[in-house]
């Protein structure tokens, strides 16, 4: 009998997802991949895995799993509640599970995303180069109740169980960082001002491909039409309404409303985090400033295997605020991983 | 002209822009048309070309090539320059578009599967027989690929056949579909919501997965049309749905 989890309860959106599959946007097929690739590469290198490999996605709710594999190590990582077999167990913590076992996740205090993930990765077959749901496209799909996933049920099952601390993950804060263009030139310059000095409010429309954004409206130079062309991740379009739209892994590859803006690579993890009733607001870089604090990003999630420590915390003592929120809400990192 | 001089600017000439740290796009003019399709494509196939460093993938479209990078392995600045490069070393824009394969798309026009044949035909004041001879005597290039996975733009729609989109947008219209919108042609790769005029659909999959080369057009790809009946298209549907190819390739002229 082939290894495997089984979700008994799905969460109301949830998927596989590893690094995406990149290399097919001149065809017209986004990256895609984990919304946020900082919290699947906590989860992943909890359990031994490499940074991206494929792992479940959970979206403001998490998934009941039932273990059928004679033993396995799956780690958590988001700011919801998790319990084994109905007893509380910490999430950002290697969990050791028998064959039967369940493992239910709760809703996420803070963030919109979680990931779970299970040594030796989640194995279903790979269709072009990824492992990862591409739910606009129809590539893989939700994952429902009674869906079955084949584990190979590798990595170290032995030690003592290991934790992380999630205030230690590199998250930039909520003041999203953006490179100016490659279209503000659509735009006034009262119209940039607003952009950047307003807040904006992530409206109920925020999925995969992208977040909708409502605040204060942004003054179009030369009306909202332009010819279509390529969509860079993390772009910020501007349609006729005068509210922003940010992209995201899921985005269409070409588009025709001016964009304004692009959110460089290291605040989208934040990005994928956002969820709708979340307020934001965007800070101008330039390419040096936003390209340092990618590779500063790179060095921290390489460094997080050497990060892992005995796990010892009470999962009863974990408040929100030590978790994804701390980073998120406080932006103390600034920048630095 | 001597080797260090570089021609003189046009006003035409590429603007670069960074997209974020990730990204750099070369802007041309801002029209569709085929001259501005040739210096976009020539550059994209100088880019693959020139193989520079850290640039992972290319996003050609009608005005503007996207060039994806990796910033761990290089930067913004850097690609621009390479590519700077290319475009000063190209010279004179290409006159005309790379040459891309030529392709025969089956199509059933009209009835279930084109089910704005007829209200195109009154709206034209052509026939519906008239309008499926237009559309499937035009030879048409790919314009682009893109907003979904395999969905190609088809430039050379004959003037006859220029129309609004509708005012209603159907919620969604199924994969395969051939439709005409403003000024182009279009094969919808996959089920999408659309405003544009279904004249029919084709058995052919542009977007077929579980295919080692899972996109079956390319921008700069010339492609006819050819009616089909009910009986063929459920044939070649039947066929098409085990990942045979059923559009045919003509041999280059």
């Amino acid at each position: 009998m082939t290894d495997a989890i089984v979700l008994v309860a799905a969460g109301p959106m949830s998927s596989v997802q590893d690094r995406g599959r990149p290399g097919w946007l001149r065809s017209g097929l986004s990256a895609g991949g984990a919304a946020d690739p900082v919290a699947l590469a906590a989860a992943n290198v909890l359990v031994g895995n490499p940074a991206d490999a494929a792992a479940i996605e959970f979206t403001l709710s998490g998934d009941t799993i039932r273990v059928e594999a004679n033993a396995v190590r799956v780690a958590v990582a988001g700011t919801a509640p998790v319990t084994v077999d109905g007893a509380p167990a910490p999430a950002w913590t290697a969990l050791h599970l028998v064959r039967g076992q369940t493992i239910a996740v709760g809703r996420l205090a803070v963030g919109a995303r979680g990931y779970l993930a299970v040594a030796g990765g989640i194995d279903v077959p790979p269709l072009m180069g990824s492992r990862s749901a591409h739910l606009k496209t129809g590539l893989g799909a939700r994952l429902q109740a009674g869906d079955v996933l084949p584990v190979t049920a590798a990595g170290r099952t032995d030690g003592p169980p290991l934790g992380l601390d999630p205030a230690a993950l590199p998250y930039l804060p909520l003041t999203l960082r953006v490179v100016l263009g490659p279209q503000d030139d659509r735009f006034t310059a009262a119209g940039l001002a607003v952009f950047l000095g307003g807040a904006y409010r992530v409206t109920l429309d925020a999925d995969r491909m992208g977040l909708r954004l409502d605040g204060p409206p942004i003054e179009h130079a030369d009306g909202f039409n332009t010819i279509s062309d390529g969509i860079a991740p993390g772009t910020v379009q501007v349609p006729g309404s005068r509210q922003p739209i940010l992209l995201l892994a899921e985005r269409q590859s070409t588009g025709g409303y001016p964009k304004i803006a692009t959110v460089v690579t290291a605040s989208l993890p934040t990005a994928g985090q956002l969820r709708p009733g979340d307020t934001l607001a965007f800070r101008a870089v330039t390419v040096g400033e936003a390209v340092a604090m990618r590779r500063a990003q790179a060095a921290a999630l390489a460094s997080l295997p050497g990060r892992l420590v005995p796990a010892v915390r009470d999962p009863a003592s974990l408040r929100a605020e030590d978790l994804l929120g701390r980073n998120l809400v406080s932006g103390v990192t600034d920048g630095r991983p | 002209m001597s080797p260090e001089s570089h021609p003189p600017q046009s006003p035409s000439a590429p603007r670069i822009r960074p997209a974020g740290d990730a990204a750099i796009v070369v802007a041309f003019e801002e029209r569709i048309a085929p001259d501005v399709l040739a210096r976009v494509a020539a550059l994209d196939v100088a880019v693959h070309a020139a193989a520079i460093p850290g640039v992972t993938e290319t996003v050609p479209t009608y005005r503007s090539l996207l060039v994806l990078l990796d910033p761990l392995v290089t930067d913004a600045d850097t690609v621009a320059a390479a590519v700077e490069a290319l475009l000063h070393r190209g010279g004179p824009p290409a006159p005309s578009m790379p040459s891309g394969r030529r392709w025969r798309v089956p199509v059933r026009y009209g009835g279930a599967h084109g089910v704005d044949l007829d209200a195109v035909a009154a709206r034209t004041g052509l026939g519906a027989d008239a309008v499926r001879t237009l559309h499937a005597g035009a030879e048409y290039l790919v314009y682009m690929i893109g907003f979904a996975p395999g969905f190609a733009y088809l430039g050379g729609l004959p003037e006859a056949l220029h129309l609004s989109r509708r005012d209603d947008p159907r919620a969604r219209v199924p994969a395969g579909s051939v439709a005409i919108g403003s000024q182009q042609s279009a094969i919808f790769s996959v089920g999408m919501p659309s405003g544009w005029h279904l004249l029919g659909r084709t058995p052919e999959r542009a977007f077929a997965p579980e295919r080692g080369d899972p996109f079956l057009f390319a921008q700069g790809d010339r492609i006819r049309f050819e009616p089909i009946d009910d009986a063929t298209f459920e044939a070649l549907a039947a066929r098409a749905a085990t990942g045979e190819v059923v559009a045919r390739l003509e041999d280059a002229a």
